[in-house]
């Protein structure tokens, strides 16, 4: 077949410019609202997902992470009792207030952990070791609050709930869904700053034994152990995102944004594609007047759609990973991983060869006369 | 004889508004090989909707069109592009060049349609527009050539599936009188040397000495005699603008 489809495209350079435009905005689109929504979701649930854990035990009905309601710390031992249980540790989630040094506050959300079990401790670790907790005081945060919180250093002293923090490091692109930003410390200190008696915690993170059931060890926890829930890592991981992303109207709006961006992606691609056909629309009529069948019609609309969609794709991605990388300095992180940039070609072919059979339709219902008129 | 095209009690309706427009209204026309017949008449008349179902790319309301022998009227939509493909040439007042393609291009196109290999395509199309004169426009996109010259290409296109019949919609209305001349040469060549039965709706009274036979189409049906042949001298009389011819 002669290159009728690439050189529909090629030959009028501004008609190019402005079909790639369409699509390269309608993938950044994509990316940007979709990267937001999984950047949203990830954040929501990024504590539990980054812990050892296989079970998480909380009060009754803790809808989500961040609401944990203060047990008393003696159902340790009941724990630890249970078969099946490897290892069970306290740990504590509940914002308090950082005093900054120009006397404002901020709200932070304090995670209290034991330095010496690896169940859960703060990750990406930068211009610090986790031990360096050990020391008195010690509070690790991430680097992109330091603006924020007021923070310039390693070892300023600030005030968290009325009792003295020193920051000894920071960790790098730990975010959090809500405003307040983690802050890593011990157990103990964590009890201080959220004001908790010190016979209490807010949840109680378990590993089994290798090779145990970890359903079956679930059970016999909740047997055991009263007035408590017993929530599978991936469970409790769902509950917590499920709530900020569905009750919330933050998270319905990142939803929200999400399917528009989908929506209006395909929109513009749609309008570009169908410009695009519509535009050699007479072509087309004397390529059917000459005795093309449809098929023969159809492929050409097609190819030219797919080359769109190729080239578009491409140069749209090019401009993605740049928005993705300069989105890693902010609060708001956009994330793309590798089965969403894949996804995100089938998408955007999906997109262009939809269009196109939008279009085929008008090429289809052509007045034969056209190609008889000068 | 055995017509190339034969059409009877041809009727077509456009179904527009609450009557709609009878455009035919019982043609009867036959097109043979070896003739170049010339349709004429005013605008709205409906000649180039007679050409237009005699192409096979319009279907008729009523009556019958047999195409080398075939009927027409009862084929699918899927049928219909092959019959065209097969039989039938079409030259059109406004090229139809793509735009895109160069002119080897353009000719290889038709031939990728009868799916001819490429190889052979780019051969073929070189002999046809050696036969045109222009073999060295070969790579010329249409938008560097003449409006004589693209008509050439389109001559060789439509050329290029080999069809018995070639349909013309007013070949030589964009061209000048020299650049037509050589067109309609070109198109009698097609129906006296080779066979070709040519078809061209026109107004241009100058290319009329060329036909063989002209039908004059009025308010959808045949004005006057149909299968006669008019000879030139005559046409002056019939039809008042045909002095000046080009031959």
């Amino acid at each position: 077949m002669p290159p009728l489809a690439q050189r529909n495209l090629f030959h009028d350079k501004v008609r190019l410019t402005v079909t790639l435009t369409g699509i390269v905005f309608s993938v950044v689109l994509i990316v940007v609202q979709l990267g937001l929504f999984l950047g949203f979701t990830t954040a929501t649930s990024n504590l539990i997902d980054h812990s050892n854990a296989d079970l998480w035990i909380t009060s009754k009905n803790v809808p989500y992470v961040e609401q944990g309601v203060a047990f008393s710390e003696r159902k340790l031992n009941q724990v630890r009792a249970v078969p099946g249980v490897a290892d069970a540790q306290k740990i504590i989630t509940h914002w308090t207030q950082w005093k900054r040094h120009d006397g404002g506050q901020e709200s932070v959300q304090i995670v209290g952990i034991n330095v010496d079990d690896p169940i859960e401790r703060p990750w990406n670790v930068v211009e610090a070791r986790v031990e360096d907790l050990k020391s008195p005081d010690a509070v690790i945060l991430d680097e992109l609050y330091k603006q924020k919180l007021g923070v310039s250093h390693v070892g300023e002293v600030f005030e968290i709930g009325g009792y003295r923090a020193r920051v000894v490091g920071f960790t790098r692109g730990i975010r959090s869904f809500t405003t307040s930003p983690y802050v890593f410390t011990t157990f103990k200190n964590a009890q201080d700053f959220t004001n908790m008696r010190e016979d209490q915690t807010m949840f109680i993170l378990v590993r089994v034994r290798q090779g145990a059931d970890v359903q079956q060890v679930r059970r016999q926890l909740l047997e055991r152990v009263k007035d408590v829930d017993v929530l599978t890592t991936a469970q409790f991981s769902r509950m917590t995102t499920f709530y900020w992303m569905f009750t919330t109207g933050a998270g319905v709006a990142v939803l929200i944004a999400a399917v528009l961006g989908l929506v209006v992606g395909f929109v513009v691609v749609a309008q570009t594609i169908y410009a695009t056909t519509v535009d050699h629309i007479r072509e087309f009529g004397t390529l059917k007047a000459m005795g093309a069948p449809n098929s023969y019609v159809y492929k050409v609309i097609m190819k030219q759609a797919a080359i769109s969609a190729v080239l578009g794709y491409a140069l749209g991605m090019v401009v993605s990973v740049f928005v993705v990388q300069e989105s890693q300095k902010g609060g708001a992180a956009i994330l793309m991983p590798l089965p969403m940039a894949v996804g995100m070609f089938f998408l955007t072919l999906t997109m262009c060869v939809g269009a196109a059979l939008v279009s085929i339709n008008k090429v289809t219902h052509i007045d034969p006369a056209m190609v008889f008129k000068g | 004889m055995q017509s190339a095209i034969a059409v009877r009690e041809l009727t077509k309706k456009y179904e527009e508004g609450a009557t709609g427009t009878l455009a035919l209204r019982g043609i009867d026309l036959d097109a043979h090989a070896g003739e170049l017949l010339m349709l004429m008449g005013p605008s709205g008349s409906g000649k180039t909707t007679l050409l237009s179902i005699m192409g096979c790319i319009l279907t008729a309301s009523s009556g019958s069109v047999k195409v080398a022998g075939r009927e027409v009227s009862g084929l699918t939509e899927k049928q219909l592009p092959a019959l065209r493909l097969e039989h039938i040439g079409f030259v059109f007042q406004g090229f139809n060049l793509f735009p895109t393609l160069t002119a080897g291009e353009n000719v290889e196109l038709m031939l990728d349609l009868k799916g001819i290999p490429k190889a052979l395509a780019k051969k073929r199309s070189q002999e046809l527009l050696d036969q045109v004169g222009l073999r060295e426009k070969y790579d010329s996109f249409p938008s560097d050539l003449s409006g004589g010259q693209k008509q050439r290409i389109a001559i060789a296109r439509a050329l290029a599936g080999d069809p018995g019949i070639i349909l013309a919609d007013e070949p030589t209305a964009a061209l000048d009188s020299q650049t037509g001349r050589t067109v309609m040469e070109m198109m009698s060549d097609l129906a006296h040397n080779r066979g070709r039965a040519v078809v061209i709706v026109t107004h241009d009274s100058r290319v009329l000495n060329f036909a063989d036979r002209i039908v004059r189409i009025e308010d959808g049906v045949i004005a006057g005699p149909n299968a006669t042949h008019v000879p030139p001298e005559l046409l002056a009389h019939d039809l008042p603008q045909a002095a000046g011819g080009l031959a």
